[in-house]
């Protein structure tokens, strides 16, 4: 009887060992992406927040509405031109697929509107947008810096407001649309390429 | 029968021996030193709350030990979303005055191993300081010591709490020492490349709560060539 017990210990230490292996403790749950081609190269991805019901926080100084309810924006002056914003992110299909982060903030020489977009089984992009508006209300940005799958992409993200018009009662105000351009490999940096030998 | 009896028992045996030495093996390295910790550059340290009500926001899927703040909060319950955490914080320097805000988006990763000892997370910070620029951080975490000093105890106790004092390095990666990947991209910051980690250090945590005594702390290595003026004396002085 005492082998039998040994052998039970054995296996047990076995099957618990080739379950934990076998099984993945982590599953991300995936939406297929909807990637097409660009006609002048690139490959194209877009995602769209739609407002409000996909506003997680909308954080700024001195505002009157709070979102979340009882949000606490710090009242300190070091974020008095800051205001922040938290997504959901849908892709084409109106699935939510991630998270978006967005801030904007008025700077004595120049503005920032940065965006970080988060897609939990992909990893994540970083946009850094030129404040002024492109013609037709757009803003565009370059693809800063990307993590896991996008780590060594370059490209550019357009950010477009498209308001509702269905009429329809349970409609959102309208849509925030970004369109991810994911031109080839990321190279470094302009201010810290390597110098030529000359 | 008895012998089936044995056999059932010898396996529960088995498992249990297993789960104490995967838990207790020491082979698994305990809270390691920042690699940042004798660096030469200059460094960059903000604080943050690691306890939820202290945070601006933080939600997630409305079932982890950390409680979604405001009560309110959209969470995020949908399937691709569902493992993942997004926090906003007031961040502070050395001195412990504020000098920007930050939001770091966690997700519990695939790369798990809990057989090697690896909880792992993978998280982004997008942080903001007034007057510098703004900065993308990409990092790897390990959260096994955090399980296992902290989270484990705390189930056992019969209060459900742990308290103590508990410091950590979480990053692991991408960086070949264990560093976080910083990205600058505006202001000061704007083209540089950075390393950073991340260290958390815990006082008292409950598992209906999570951490309710805590900060966390980001340390970001500027590069040696940069020419970037001292916001604090404790830069200074790195």
């Amino acid at each position: 009887m005492l082998k039998t017990f040994i052998v039970g210990i054995l296996l047990g230490i076995a099957a618990a060992a080739g379950a934990l292996y076998a099984i993945p403790v982590v599953d991300q749950y995936r939406e297929a992406s909807i990637i097409s081609v660009a006609p002048n190269g690139g490959n194209l991805e877009s995602f769209h927040i739609n407002v409000p019901m996909d506003r997680v926080m909308n954080g700024a100084s001195g505002q009157t509405a709070e979102l979340p309810i009882g949000l606490r924006w710090p009242d300190d002056p070091i974020l008095a031109n800051v205001s922040s914003e938290i997504f959901k992110l849908r892709n084409a299909k109106d699935a939510v697929v991630g998270v978006a982060l967005r801030t904007v903030a008025h700077e004595k020489g120049a503005d920032v509107v940065d965006w970080v977009i988060n897609l939990p089984a992909r990893g994540s992009l970083f946009i850094n947008m030129d404040p002024p508006s492109q013609e037709g209300g757009h803003r565009i940005g370059r693809l800063r810096a990307g993590s896991r799958e996008f780590g060594p992409l370059s490209g550019f993200v357009t950010e477009r407001w498209i308001a509702d018009t269905s009429g329809e009662e349970d409609a959102p105000a309208g849509r925030i649309e970004l369109l991810a351009t994911y031109v080839g490999k990321a190279e470094l940096p302009n201010e810290i390429a390597p110098e030529s030998p000359e | 029968m008895k012998y089936l009896l044995a056999l059932t028992i010898g396996l529960l045996t088995g498992v249990a021996l297993f789960v104490a030495g995967l838990v207790y093996n020491p082979l698994f390295s305990k809270a390691s030193l920042s690699p940042l910790a004798v660096t030469d550059s200059q460094t960059i340290t903000l604080g943050y709350p690691a306890v939820a009500t202290e945070t601006i926001v933080t939600t997630n899927d409305g079932e982890s030990h950390t409680k979604p703040h405001p009560e309110k909060v959209l969470q995020l319950w949908e399937a691709p979303i569902r493992q993942t955490s997004v926090m906003a914080a007031l961040l502070w320097d050395g001195r412990s005055r504020a000098a920007g805000f930050g939001i770091k988006v966690s997700s519990t990763s695939e790369k798990t191993r809990l057989l090697d000892g690896q909880a792992i997370v993978d998280s982004i910070w997008y942080v903001y300081l007034p007057g510098r620029g703004s900065l993308f951080i990409e990092q790897t975490e390990n959260y096994w010591n955090y399980l296992r000093d902290i989270v484990l105890p705390a189930r056992r106790s019969s209060s459900n709490t742990w308290r103590g004092t508990w410091l950590g390095n979480l990053s692991i990666g991408p960086g070949a020492l264990g560093t976080a990947k910083v990205s600058g991209g505006s202001g000061e910051f704007r083209g540089l490349e950075m390393l950073a980690v991340e260290l958390l250090s815990v006082r008292a945590w409950h598992a209906d709560h999570g951490v309710i005594a805590g900060e966390g702390q980001l340390v970001i290595e500027l590069p040696s060539e940069t020419s970037i003026e001292f916001e604090t004396d404790e830069e200074e002085q790195l």
